[in-house]
C-alpha cells in the first residue's frame, strides 16, 4: 500500500512538473478533406490532411501545451484524430464513443488541448471507420525537455503505409463476402503433391488434414493484398530519399502507419542501432533487420560511411512487395533493390496448442516443425531484432508485483471474417475494469493463425520480455504472434475508458476491440474491479 | 415470385435486431454494421436430347449474427422452365462455422407449392461447404435436401468445385412424381477461372439421377431417369 501511495505521488509529481516549468503553447490547424490524389498515377478519392497524404508531421517539445484544431472539411463523413501513443485525457484521445468524444461532424472543428508529457516518435491517425486506410495518418515528433539521449546529425521520419485503389468500405465489404477475396497465394493441389514428394504421402496428408479439420489456411499471412507500399507517401519509383554526408549519424524514425501490413525492415550494407521502441528510449541494440508490426514505431541510428546510395527496404510479411526508399549522399541516386524473399508458410506450431488439444486431445504433438511465422527468410548470420532485446533506457518507476492477471483471448473466425476478444465482437457495454493505480498483468492469448498487433490507448504497458522489472520496455502496441501468448504489466494510472484493439484495421472493424476502464481514484477498490472482471470474464468463456 | 418474397424480405429486415441496435450506438463505429453478398451463376448447355439453361442465386444481407438470405435456382429445358425455386430465409449464426435457418421455399415450377423450411448451413471440417434443409410442404408432405461442395485449387485462379446433392422424400406423391426415400441425386464439378472473385467463367459437368419410384414415375412420363449435362456459364459476385 505504501508503495502504491509513493508511486501515486511520483506519478502526480511527474504530471505536475511541466506545468511549473515554462510551458509553451504549440498550435496547429489540421484540415481534413476528401480530394483526388494521383500517388499511383490513377486519380483516386482519398482523405488528406492540409492537402497532403500523409498529413504534416507535427513537432512538439515535452512540456508543451498542444492545441490542435481539427477541421472536418469533408462533405458527408464524420471524422476523428487519435494521437497514437500519447498520454492525455480521455476526451482528447480521439476515439469516437469514448470518454465523451463524439467524433467531428462534417463542417465542424474540434480543438484538442493537452499537455505533452513525453518525448519520442509517435503518430496520429483517424479512428473513424476505415479513414486511416484512406489517408488520414502522419508522424508526431516530440523533443525531450532536457538533452536528447539519442544524438544524431540528421533526423528523418520514415513512415510506411499501404495504399489501396479501393476504399476501406469496399475492402471490408469484400472481406465479408469472402474472407479469401484477396488471397491469391493459397496452397494448391500442386503444392500438396510437392509435399507428397518431399515428405511422403502419409505426412503430407496428415498435415493437410490437420489444417482442413481446423478449417484454417496455412497461407494466411495477410488478409488484404493489392496494396502499393509507400514511404512518406511515395511509391518505390518515386523513391523517397534521405540525404547524408558520409560519416554522419542518421536517425530514422520508422512509423508503421499501414492498415493491414507488417514488414521486415532492412538497409543492406548498414547496421541499424535501435534506440527507441514505440517512442520510448531503449538501451541501444545493433541489428541487421527488424520485424515491424502495425502502429509500432522504432527509432534507429545508421552511420553510412561510403559515398553511395543505400536502399531502405520494407518487405511485406506476405512478400507481396516492398516499400523502398533511399539514403544517399545526393539526390537522384538509387541503391540495389534486394531480391524478394520466399513466402513463409505457417506450420502447426503457429496454431494455439490449447485450442488444438481441445479440438483433438489425442493429437500427436511430437515432431512439430519450427514456427512459420517467425521465419524471416534472412540469410544465415543475420541479426534480427527480438522483443527480448528491448531494454528500457530509463528505469521503470513502478516495479510493483501485479496483484492479478487479466486474460485477453484473441480469437476469430476467418471463414466469416469475424474477429473477437474473449469470444465476443466489440460491445460498447462490455469491458475490462481496473481501480486507479492498480498494478495488473495482461496476458494476451492468440488463438488465431494471424499475428495481432494489440494497442492499448492512453497508457504504456511494460512488455514482459525477460528483462528485469525495472528494465522492461514500454510499448503502446505489441505483436502477439500466431498461436502464442504474451504478457505485459500495467499501472492503471490514467483515468478513462480506453480502447484496446487489434491494430489491423479490418480486424478492429470486424470486432477485435474492447474497452479498458480505469476508474477514478477512490471510486472502486482493486478487489471490486477484479470481481467485476471475473463476472464478465465468466460470460466470455462460455 | 417477387410479389410473394418482397413483403417477406421487408418484414424480416425490419425485425433484424442488428439494425435497431446500430441506431442506438451511433457514436461507436463498427457496431451493428450490415454487409451483403450476391453470388449469381447462369449457364447454358446441352444434354443428349435438349438445350438446357440454369441459374443459381445465393444472396444475403445482414450482420455477423443475423442475416437474411435469398436463394433461387432453376432449370430450363428447350426454353421451358422445368424447375424454379425461390427461398427466403432468416439465418442466424449458432456455432462458429454454422448458421441455423428458417423460412419459406416456393416452387414456381413444378406445381406451385410452398414449403416451410428449416436447416443449417456452414463449413464442415475439411472445408466442406454444407447445407442441410428439411421442408414441410403446404399439404404436409415432408422432404429434405443435403448438399456439399468442396474446392480444389489447380492454381489460385483455376478452381474445381465438386459438389453433391441428395433429395429425400417421406411420402409417395404420384402427382409430383416423387417416390419415397432417396428420390434424386446429383453430382458434378464446376471448373472456373477466377479473373477476379467477382467474375469467373465456368464449365459445369453434372450427372443427375432419379431413384426408386421416382425413377419409375419419370419413365412412365416418358422422361429419362438420368441425365448428363455440360453447361458453360458465368459466375458473378457482388
Amino acid at each position: 500500500m505504501k508503495h502504491a501511495i509513493l508511486a501515486g505521488l511520483l506519478v502526480w509529481g511527474l504530471a505536475l512538473m511541466p506545468a511549473t516549468s515554462t510551458a509553451e503553447t504549440r498550435e496547429y490547424t489540421l484540415t481534413i478533406a476528401r480530394q483526388d490524389v494521383t500517388i499511383t498515377g490513377e486519380k483516386l478519392s482519398k482523405i488528406t490532411v492540409n492537402g497532403t497524404l500523409p498529413g504534416p508531421v507535427l513537432r512538439f517539445a515535452e512540456g508543451d501545451d498542444a492545441v490542435i484544431h481539427v477541421k472536418n472539411a469533408m462533405k458527408t463523413e464524420a471524422t476523428s484524430v487519435h494521437w497514437h501513443g500519447l498520454l492525455l485525457p480521455g476526451l482528447m484521445d480521439g476515439a469516437p464513443g469514448y470518454n465523451g468524444f463524439k467524433g467531428i461532424k462534417p463542417g465542424e472543428t474540434f480543438t484538442y488541448r493537452f499537455e505533452i508529457r513525453q518525448s519520442g516518435t509517435y503518430w496520429y491517425h483517424a479512428h473513424t471507420l476505415g479513414q486511416e486506410q484512406e489517408g488520414l495518418y502522419a508522424g508526431i515528433i516530440i523533443d525531450p525537455k532536457g538533452p536528447d539521449p539519442i544524438r544524431a546529425d540528421r533526423d528523418y521520419v520514415v513512415l510506411l503505409s499501404d495504399f489501396s485503389r479501393e476504399t476501406s468500405g469496399q475492402i471490408l465489404g469484400n472481406l465479408k463476402k469472402s474472407s479469401e477475396y484477396y488471397q491469391y497465394n493459397r496452397r494448391t493441389l500442386g503444392d500438396f503433391f510437392r509435399d507428397v514428394r518431399q515428405q511422403g504421402f502419409s505426412k503430407a496428408l496428415k498435415t493437410s488434414g490437420e489444417w482442413g479439420r481446423m478449417r484454417m489456411l496455412s497461407s494466411d499471412l495477410s488478409d488484404v493484398t493489392g496494396y502499393h507500399f509507400l514511404i512518406n507517401g511515395l511509391t518505390k519509383d518515386q523513391n523517397w530519399t534521405g540525404i547524408f554526408t558520409p560519416g554522419e549519424k542518421v536517425r530514422l524514425r520508422f512509423i508503421n502507419a499501414s492498415a493491414m501490413t507488417m514488414y521486415d525492415i532492412r538497409i543492406p550494407g548498414l547496421k541499424m542501432t535501435v534506440v527507441a521502441a514505440d517512442g520510448q528510449p531503449v538501451v541501444p541494440v545493433e541489428v541487421d533487420e527488424f520485424r515491424f508490426g502495425n502502429a509500432e514505431t522504432y527509432d534507429v541510428i545508421v552511420e553510412p560511411k561510403d559515398d553511395r546510395a543505400y536502399t531502405i527496404a520494407a518487405e511485406s510479411l506476405d512478400r507481396e512487395g516492398f516499400a523502398l526508399g533511399t539514403l544517399a549522399p545526393r539526390v537522384g541516386l538509387r541503391g540495389d533493390i534486394p531480391a524478394q524473399r520466399a513466402r513463409a508458410i505457417l506450420t502447426m506450431t503457429d496454431m494455439n496448442m490449447e485450442l488444438m488439444m481441445r479440438d483433438d486431445p489425442d493429437m500427436d504433438m511430437s515432431d512439430l516443425p519450427d514456427s512459420g511465422w517467425a521465419k524471416t527468410g534472412a540469410p544465415e548470420g543475420t541479426t534480427t531484432l527480438s522483443y527480448r532485446d528491448l531494454k528500457s533506457l530509463t528505469p521503470q518507476t513502478d516495479t510493483r508485483e501485479p496483484t492479478r492477471d487479466i486474460t485477453v483471448r484473441l480469437g476469430g473466425n476467418m471463414e466469416r471474417y469475424i474477429w473477437t476478444i474473449n469470444g465476443k465482437t466489440f460491445d460498447p457495454a462490455d469491458g475490462i475494469e481496473t481501480a486507479f493505480n492498480e498494478r495488473v498483468r495482461i496476458i494476451y492469448i492468440n488463438e488465431t493463425m494471424m499475428a495481432h498487433p494489440v494497442h492499448l490507448h492512453g497508457m504504456f504497458v511494460q512488455l514482459e520480455n525477460g528483462q528485469s522489472t525495472a528494465s522492461l520496455p514500454n510499448k503502446h502496441t505489441l505483436i502477439v504472434p500466431p498461436g502464442q501468448r504474451a504478457s505485459v504489466l500495467l499501472t492503471a494510472n490514467e483515468v478513462g475508458t480506453w480502447p484496446l484493439h487489434c491494430h489491423l484495421l479490418y480486424h478492429m472493424s470486424s470486432g477485435m476491440m474492447t474497452s479498458f476502464i480505469v476508474h477514478e481514484q477512490g471510486t472502486i477498490a482493486p478487489s471490486e474491479a477484479s470481481s467485476a472482471h471475473k463476472e464478465a470474464g465468466h460470460d466470455h468463456h462460455d | 415470385m417477387t410479389i410473394m418474397t418482397k413483403p417477406l424480405v421487408i418484414a424480416a429486415l425490419m425485425a433484424l435486431p442488428g439494425l435497431s441496435y446500430a441506431a442506438e450506438n451511433a457514436t461507436h463505429d463498427h457496431v451493428g454494421a450490415t454487409y451483403h453478398a450476391v453470388r449469381l451463376e447462369t449457364d447454358y448447355g446441352r444434354t443428349k436430347s435438349a438445350d438446357t439453361a440454369s441459374w443459381d442465386i445465393d444472396a444475403w444481407i445482414g450482420g455477423d449474427t443475423h442475416k437474411l438470405k435469398l436463394i433461387s435456382e432453376g432449370e430450363l429445358t428447350d426454353g421451358d422452365i422445368e424447375h424454379a425455386e425461390v427461398w427466403g430465409l432468416y439465418s442466424r449464426n449458432i456455432a462458429t462455422f454454422w448458421d441455423g435457418q428458417i423460412g419459406v421455399r416456393y416452387d414456381a415450377e413444378p406445381k406451385g407449392h410452398t414449403y416451410l423450411t428449416v436447416g443449417v448451413e456452414g463449413l464442415a471440417p475439411y472445408f466442406f461447404e454444407t447445407g442441410a434443409h428439411l421442408f414441410m410442404r403446404d399439404d404436409g408432405a415432408v422432404s429434405a435436401r443435403l448438399r456439399q461442395e468442396n474446392e480444389w485449387l489447380l492454381t489460385n485462379r483455376l478452381i474445381m468445385q465438386p459438389y453433391a446433392e441428395v433429395n429425400l422424400n417421406a411420402r409417395e406423391d404420384a402427382l409430383t412424381g416423387l417416390g419415397t426415400g432417396l428420390t434424386s441425386a446429383e453430382i458434378g464439378v464446376q471448373t472456373r477461372y477466377e479473373f477476379s472473385r467477382r467474375f469467373a467463367p465456368y464449365i459445369d459437368l453434372r450427372y443427375e439421377r432419379k431413384f426408386g419410384n421416382t425413377a419409375d414415375f419419370a419413365r412412365s412420363n416418358g422422361e429419362k431417369p438420368e441425365s448428363l449435362s455440360l453447361n458453360a456459364g458465368i459466375r458473378w459476385l457482388f
